[in-house]
């Protein structure tokens, strides 16, 4: 097997470029989709069953189809019926953002349940309003405890993302296929791919084990 | 003399389990209650109705003249005036003892965080725990944890002062330490409802006992009536097992 440098080192500025892009799907996805997710977790927690309905099916639905078919229905679908045409930008950062506001849910939904209910009544025992002792007492206490989950769940979007190259959103692996289908090879433009993202998701890995540490 | 707390035909249960059948009792203020019986027999239940910690599915419930069934009651202010002590102390962990008891009043009464800090530290130094202000709750002891609970309850300024077992999770050296503060607190006049199993607290401090079983008080009098001669046969067998 021949393994030619030279054409890496030609696309290396554009893989840089859709690093950038990936990045930035990521971190645009990560927060919109905990903002969203948090309001979802919440309304998993409603005690009336009808309230809760719409939030049970946005979880189920979100988790329970690809990924894949997602970002075709948000951008041929969804993006083009309220912007007007297509854009894959914003059909990465809605797709993105929409599938992780799911799992972001149920983290937080899972993390404000772990709090023990003992908090909860400390806080109202002592007039608290149920928002108060939420904000102060058990959200803090919950975040904590988050932090591994969402950083799993960053790191999944950081790979997730990859599957934008097929609304050509122009991220790392929007470059890989280019380059495939320029040269016609294989080994050199998906090696690179995978290189770059291992790079990425081993140094967030690193990142949140110091943060974790810190906590 | 109106009693600061009524509590009429009080019905509770958790799905088909009836925990308190049908209480009924008037606690004057300034009054020292202890309530004693077996585990299973309500009495915690029968606390925890008393701030909506549970929610009855009967009777009335006046503290203060205000109505807490009542469906306009805002029972966050009501909580404001009654104070609670759990089993588990329930300090908060990610804040340092002196944020622990400051929260509330800054938080729910509006004060200054000057004023807080000032009722904070004279309520440390009063449980005997100022030095331990600015640690967090996981490093204190069972007994300490207890008393910075109670101070935290205190911040508030309660009229009436509920502890649900509060030294039933601690060490049998640390009893003591946490049973003197109640003491005090009992000493200065506070209006207290107090389940537990310490039966020395329940006839030195109480003004009146209530023994409850299934979900029912079964008997109720001055400790020395209560313990010395008891009229139930009921409370006569869990007597002579605790005593």
């Amino acid at each position: 097997m021949d393994f030619n440098f030279d054409i890496i080192w030609g696309y290396l500025p554009l893989f840089l470029r859709g690093t950038l892009y990936t990045i930035g799907f990521s971190i645009a996805s990560i927060v919109l989709g905990s903002i969203l997710g948090l309001g979802i977790g919440f309304g998993r927690m409603l005690k009336n069953p009808l309230w809760r309905w719409p939030f049970d099916v946005y979880v189920n639905i979100f988790r329970g189809t690809p990924l894949y078919v997602q970002i075709l229905i948000v951008h041929f679908g969804l993006v083009p019926l309220f912007y007007g045409s297509t854009n894959a930008l914003i059909s990465g950062v809605v797709a993105l953002s929409l599938n992780s506001a799911a799992y972001a849910a149920e983290i937080f939904r899972a993390g404000i349940q772990s709090v023990d209910s003992g908090q909860r009544e400390a806080a109202l025992s002592l007039g608290m309003t149920r928002r108060q002792s939420m904000r102060f007492v058990v959200l803090p206490q919950a975040i904590k405890r988050m932090v591994p989950a969402f950083g799993n769940e960053f790191i999944v979007l950081v790979k997730d993302s990859s599957l934008l190259a097929l609304v050509a959103a122009p991220e790392i692996m929007y470059w890989g296929n280019t380059m495939k289908g320029q040269y016609m090879r294989i080994w050199e433009p998906y090696l690179t791919a995978a290189v770059i993202y291992f790079i990425l998701t081993y140094s967030l890995n690193k990142l949140l084990a110091y943060i974790e540490r810190r906590m | 003399m109106e009693p600061i707390i009524s509590v009429r035909h009080l019905r509770k249960s958790f799905g088909s389990h009836t925990v308190l059948g049908d209480v009924s009792i008037d606690i004057n203020s300034r009054e020292v209650v202890v309530v004693i019986g077996p585990s299973g027999s309500g009495k915690s239940t029968f606390l925890r109705c008393l701030n909506l910690l549970e929610q009855p599915q009967g009777g009335e419930i006046v503290i203060e003249g205000v109505n807490l069934m009542d469906k306009k009651t805002r029972i966050n202010e009501v909580r404001t005036e009654v104070g609670m002590v759990f089993q588990q102390f329930n300090l908060f962990p990610h804040k340092k003892v002196i944020e622990n008891i400051m929260l509330a009043p800054i938080q729910v009464r509006k004060w200054p965080e000057e004023q807080a800090r000032h009722k904070a530290l004279e309520l440390l130094k009063k449980v005997g725990l100022a030095e331990k202000a600015e640690v967090y709750p996981a490093s204190l002891s069972g007994g300490q944890a207890q008393r910075v609970a109670i101070a935290r309850a205190l911040a508030m300024e309660p009229k009436i002062m509920l502890f649900d077992e509060p030294t039933s999770a601690l060490d049998p050296e640390m009893v003591g330490e946490v049973l003197a503060v109640m003491k005090d607190l009992a000493r200065e006049g506070m209006t207290m409802v107090v389940v537990t199993h310490e039966m020395g607290f329940a006839r030195e401090v109480g003004d009146r006992v209530l023994f409850m079983e299934q979900g029912a008080i079964v008997e109720e009098g001055p400790p020395e009536a209560l313990f010395g001669n008891p009229q139930h046969v009921r409370t006569r067998e869990f007597l002579s097992k605790v005593l």
